[in-house]
């Protein structure tokens, strides 16, 4: 198996290429040179953290830094994830189900016990997000395996193809996390200023609408392309779109 | 001088940026661009959270944070650039960027 | 046991270098995703060492999980693409 199907990339030494190297080692020396001149100890912002940590509603600083002092980031964040599904979306369709071969019974067998608990494991990083390492994110990633694991096993067509539950789940945790974010200032505080009795209970609201869209959008990408809907894959077989 | 864990691993950030760097700049081929693109990121990520390892008794956690949205990031953009290549290649019919190390060199 | 942590740190970020490099240089893309994604499981230790397992978590999850699956659906969708345009050059018989 030399030279797979044409995907040979030239990796000769080419004097464009050494003059590149040269550069890039340039680069990195002088890097290099300014982060071994960083002093040895620093606290950065550890010290200010840590003293807020009892009023940001949760006891992980990460997630207090991730959901709390760094809101807009985060929001910002979520919205950069949509953008991303609405990019590929408009790029490509996927592919219809018929491209697949059909789920062999070991990987299905293998599902029927492994997807529960992924599922679990999804909800109970969320949770612990409060209080260990773990939130939002790292559940998100994980129901998104779970439907990259479906999409596998040609399992998924329920899912992507209900377009307006579809749309909602995607924009779910943006809305939620920008109603909150207004919401509070009705309270007379600034935007995404919790107030301080309820920062814990709203935190976890935003992780779990977050969670979903995060999931969604990380699967959404997996599948690649804008699902067909009945309509759309009828007028595409007309079209003679997707030729196999 | 005894090498400190955060200098090792900054370090290595710098170098995993220069090689990410390197194959984006030398590599033709799309997909490769795109792994090289998450080697630079990897190493930016590396290079924050040794930053953020200084700190005693814990380690500062605003960095951390930033890195967390940065993975979550990175992969959408993956995913992005993916579908992009993928364009190009429907339209142009390959996904090599063509060479022309003539003019160049 | 301070100089065992200094070992374990010499090996960990050699082996992220190497696996880096070969990534992005083998021949078969196959390969360098694969490497890729060995890397970003090593990512996730380096994490751990750095007292930031919250990355950790979500490297391992995200980082070389979802990463990886996508990558290799795109190199999936990229022969396909090539075998159908040439098909007499196609691996298959």
């Amino acid at each position: 198996m030399n030279a797979p199907d044409g995907i040979t990339d030239d990796t000769r030494l080419t004097p464009l290429r050494l003059i590149i190297m040269l550069f890039v080692l340039t680069l990195a020396g002088a890097l290099g040179w300014a982060v071994c001149s960083l002093p040895e100890y620093s606290s950065g912002l550890a010290v200010t953290a840590l003293a807020e940590l009892s009023n940001s509603g949760v006891l992980n600083p990460v997630t207090a830094a991730v959901l709390n002092y760094r809101g807009y980031d985060t929001l910002l964040e979520i919205a950069v994830l949509l953008l991303a599904v609405i990019g590929v979306w408009s790029l490509a369709q996927a592919e219809p189900p018929a491209a697949f071969e059909p789920a062999s019974p070991v990987l299905l067998s293998f599902m029927r016990i492994v997807l529960p608990l992924m599922i679990l494991i999804a909800g109970y990083l969320l949770w612990i997000g409060s209080f260990a390492p773990g939130g939002a994110f790292q559940g998100g990633a994980v129901l998104a395996g779970v439907l990259v694991l479906l999409r596998l096993s040609n399992q998924d067509f329920a899912i992507w193809s209900h377009e307006v539950w579809l749309r909602f789940c995607l924009v779910l945790g943006l809305s939620v996390f920008i109603a909150v974010a207004v919401g509070v200032m009705a309270g007379g505080g600034k935007l995404l200023e919790y107030p301080r009795a309820h920062a814990g209970m709203l935190i976890l609201l935003i992780e779990s609408a977050a969670l979903i869209s995060i999931a969604l959008t990380l699967a959404a990408l997996f599948v690649g392309g804008r699902a067909l809907s009945d309509e759309d894959s009828s007028s595409a077989s007309e079209n003679g779109v997707q030729p196999k | 001088m005894t090498l400190e864990p955060y200098l090792l691993y900054a370090l290595a950030g710098v170098g995993l940026f220069a090689i990410g760097l390197y194959a984006l700049i030398a590599r033709t081929h799309l997909l490769r661009k795109i792994l090289a693109l998450n080697v630079m990121g990897t190493g930016v990520f590396l290079f924050l959270v040794a930053i953020a390892y200084r700190s005693e008794p814990v380690a500062d956690p605003v960095p951390q944070a930033m890195v967390l949205t940065g993975i979550v990031v990175s992969v959408c953009a993956t995913g992005l650039a993916l579908a992009l290549a993928h364009r190009v290649q429907t339209t142009t019919g390959r996904m090599v960027l063509p060479e022309n190390d003539e003019s160049g060199a | 046991m301070n100089s065992l942590q200094t070992v374990f740190d010499l090996v960990l970020v050699l082996a992220l270098l190497w696996l880096a490099w070969h990534a992005l240089a083998a021949a078969d893309l196959f390969k360098g995703i694969v490497l890729f994604i060995a890397f970003g499981l090593l990512m996730a230790l380096a994490w751990m060492r750095l007292r930031a397992p919250d990355i950790a978590l979500a490297e391992a999850a995200v980082g070389s999980g979802i990463t990886g699956a996508l990558l290799l659906s795109g190199l999936a969708r990229l022969r396909r693409l090539e075998r159908s345009a040439q098909p007499h050059i196609g691996r298959e018989p």
